[in-house]
């Protein structure tokens, strides 16, 4: 309570800092805007699902912003609720405050930030904070921000905080700076100059107090107070070509997601893209080696990590495209991906009256090569420095593999629609952490039709289907069987701009147990009017991974009603 | 000290609150450095249309209705600009694992818009979006007149509908 009270203070100050700064003008000046969201469930138990019983029957998580702003001086906070945590959520987060609140003033070429802030330095692989707020992920900084720009071409930035863990905040304080430069802005003699070229650098720095960890019963592990990261980035564009790159290195930083080990860590991405008017192609690689980057070193789950590591996958949008999702593994990984994107023009045979979209995307992720240190010591083994690898050798265990295509069509004035097919290796011991389970392959088709009514009404219909192998019921038991095949349907009808109805069945008719034969039957309703929206609905949630904007979670399955309000102003 | 804290909270919303009050009010972009897709930064209270509308657009890759409202757009962007000068920028939220791959698709699918890429979600969190698709509407002057979530087919209509309404200099933020 103590603690919410310092915050109003805390906010007071903020607030009332222009006041005093400020000419009498300020009263007009200023405006405020934010935004509002609830979720909530009614939930009702169902074994078959293994939706498990809610004391609390109705479970609620809510947010809203607010933000003030007045000329050059910005202020903001986040009060969050969690009456208590959506299943699904971190019960940690149960509670309600004010988990966010910054105050931002620009003078010049210098911004300044007090408080919360998310920052990200080149691509975040030594170093992003980031929010996704309906999957409880927030590793927000809570700290200082400076940036600086003293000309044109050149933004400098130097952070130092800690970072958000649920209601608290994390050990360890990370510190740091970026410096990019934009060579065509920087130099008047490139300022025409057809190729543009942008340099960065950062460094980061994490310190966290030694601990004494114990392994073997008696043996202390070497824990360096500070960890240290570099990256470098260079990004080159000419007309319809370009290329980027950026290579990060994190000295020796034993912690429990890398299993203590005395290594070094580094990552490369690379990506070099060529795209005119109806074409679009793109390929990227990427190597990661012992990059799990924490400010606090026991820390397993998904917060407090300081850097992010990007799946180089593409991410699906279909519910059962999207049922074997992948994500980084921090301690080791090579990923190349390549995509085309190309409409074929129209008044062609295959473009027909209004020309067609083709998508043609096709990426895998392996293991790294690992070799032991000497015939004595374990690959990876605590205390040592774990192995050795050669940077350019794939490893030789699959993560994972998705090739997909998606055809885009409109037929004529009232009917458009798509098409696709998706093919995907998921290893699933790696991936889910299931020792032993077997890979699954998955074979989905999907159509995706709207029907136009009237200019306002139309129909859109969705049918998809998916083949599995090795998918177990039980990844302990295979004498339980595999899930193998899922169909689903689902209608909706849609008034513009504000009515949304929706019916959807998914149904893993070909499970090889008669009980696990599951309909997740679904009713949906949603209003829209502006900025706010609400939306109802009834019915079963399969339980799975659900990713949005590059963050993955566990959701559990759950059968009840929900509803979302959402609103900005 | 709680009471003198809660008594100076409750002075700030009342003064706030009224200030509220004032005709003059009306919001503008907010300032966030972030950059288009060619990697240029780009301010965004200085995006402007030479006195023209312009539609903000937030989507995203994983965003299918998105996509969605940017093709149906798109299929009928020349016109919309021949009559009414409407500019339509389209911020994609993507982050760093699929913003490379936003360029390539928004040129492959032969979208005519300005793109810009907020990675981090500074300026999403700046227009406080919520849920995409989330569309603004400005005015000549830069002034934030209308917005909307979600997208249906047919919605597109009330959208260049509100353009036009704002050309003629009517005020449409009653929609």
């Amino acid at each position: 309570m103590n603690k919410i009270y310092n915050y109003f203070i805390f906010f007071s100050i903020l607030i009332a800092f222009p006041y005093i700064s400020n000419s009498q003008n300020f009263m007009n000046s200023g405006s405020i805007t934010g935004n509002f969201q609830m979720d909530a469930q009614y939930y009702q138990k169902d074994s078959a699902i293994g939706a498990p019983e809610v004391p609390e029957q109705l479970l609620m998580n809510a947010f809203a912003n607010i933000l003030y702003t007045n000329g050059k001086f910005t202020t903001g906070l986040r009060y969050e609720s969690y009456r208590n945590p959506m299943l699904g959520f971190d019960n940690r987060y149960k509670g309600s405050g004010i988990a966010y609140r910054f105050a931002t003033y620009t003078a010049d070429e210098f911004e300044i930030t007090l408080g919360n802030f998310y920052e990200q330095f080149g691509s975040g692989l030594i170093f992003r904070t980031y929010e996704e707020r309906n999957l409880g992920y927030d590793n927000a900084m809570d700290g200082v921000r400076v940036k600086y720009n003293p000309k044109q071409g050149i933004m400098l930035k130097a952070i130092i905080g800690t970072q958000r863990f649920f209601w608290e905040e994390g050990p360890g304080i990370v510190r740091g700076g970026d410096a990019e430069f934009a060579l065509n802005d920087l130099f008047s003699s490139l300022a025409e100059n057809k190729t543009k070229i942008t340099l960065g650098v950062s460094a980061i720095s994490k310190f966290q107090a030694t601990e004494e960890i114990l392994y073997d019963a008696t043996k202390k592990f070497d824990l360096p107070e500070n960890v240290g990261a570099f990256a470098g980035r260079l990004n080159i564009s000419r007309g319809s070509l370009s290329l980027s790159t950026e290579y990060a290195y994190k000295s020796m930083d034993p912690n429990s997601l890398n299993n203590y080990i005395y290594r070094h860590g580094e990552a490369l991405m690379l990506t070099a893209a060529y795209s005119k008017k109806g074409l679009g192609v793109i390929f990227s690689a990427k190597r990661i080696d012992n990059m799990a980057f924490k400010s606090k070193r026991t820390e397993t789950g998904n917060m407090l990590f300081i850097n992010y590591l990007p799946a180089l996958t593409k991410q699906h949008s279909y519910s059962l495209s999207a049922m074997y999702p992948y994500a980084s593994q921090p301690n080791g990984e090579m990923a190349i991906q390549g995509e085309i994107v190309y409409t074929i023009p129209k008044n062609t045979i295959l473009g027909g009256k209004y020309g067609t979209e083709l998508k043609i995307n096709y990426s895998r992720a392996t293991s790294i090569d690992k070799k032991a240190l000497n015939d004595s010591i374990a690959i990876d083994e605590k205390a040592t420095k774990g192995y050795t690898s050669n940077f350019f050798k794939f490893g030789d265990q699959l993560y994972f593999q998705d090739f997909n295509i998606e055809v885009v069509k409109k037929i004529n004035t009232r009917i458009k629609g798509s098409l696709s097919y998706v093919n995907i290796l998921y290893n699933k011991s790696v991936i889910e952490g299931h020792p032993g389970a077997p890979d699954v392959t998955a074979n989905i088709v999907i159509a995706d039709i709207t029907y136009k009514l009237t200019s306002q009404k139309s129909i859109r219909f969705e049918g998809q289907h998916l083949i599995s192998k090795g998918d177990l019921n039980d990844n302990e038991d295979p004498s339980k069987g595999e899930k193998k095949n899922w169909v689903m349907g689902m209608i909706e009808y849609s008034i513009a701009p504000h009515w949304f109805f929706s019916v959807m069945d998914q149904y893993n008719y070909g499970n090889d147990e008669n009980d696990k034969k599951i309909h997740f039957y679904n009713v949906g309703l949603a209003y829209n009017k502006n900025s706010s929206r609400i939306q109802l609905s009834y019915g079963k949630q399969r339980e799975g991974i659900l990713c949005v904007g590059g963050v993955c979670r566990q959701v559990p399955a759950a059968n009840g009603l929900s509803i979302t309000i959402t609103s900005s102003f | 000290m709680k009471k003198t804290a809660t008594l100076i909270l409750c002075i700030l919303i009342a003064s706030i609150a009224f200030s509220q009050n004032q005709e003059n009010k009306v919001k503008k972009l907010p300032s966030v450095i972030i950059k288009d897709i060619d990697g240029k930064s780009i301010n965004t209270a200085e995006l402007s249309n030479n006195g023209k509308p312009i539609i903000i657009s937030f989507w995203a890759l994983w965003c299918k209705p998105c996509q969605k409202e940017l093709s149906t757009i798109a299929e009928v962007y020349e016109d919309w600009q021949k009559e009414t000068g409407v500019k339509l920028i389209a911020v994609s939220i993507d982050d760093s694992r699929s913003s490379a791959r936003v360029k390539p698709t928004a040129n492959g699918n032969n979208w005519g818009y300005e793109v810009l890429l907020d990675v981090n979600h500074d300026f999403k969190r700046a227009m406080n979006v919520n849920q995409i698709p989330h569309t603004f509407v400005l005015n000549g002057k830069g002034e934030i007149v209308w917005q909307h979530t979600s997208f249906a087919e047919g919605s597109e209509l009330e959208l260049i509908e509100l353009i036009r309404k704002l050309n003629k200099g009517e005020d449409i933020s009653g929609h």
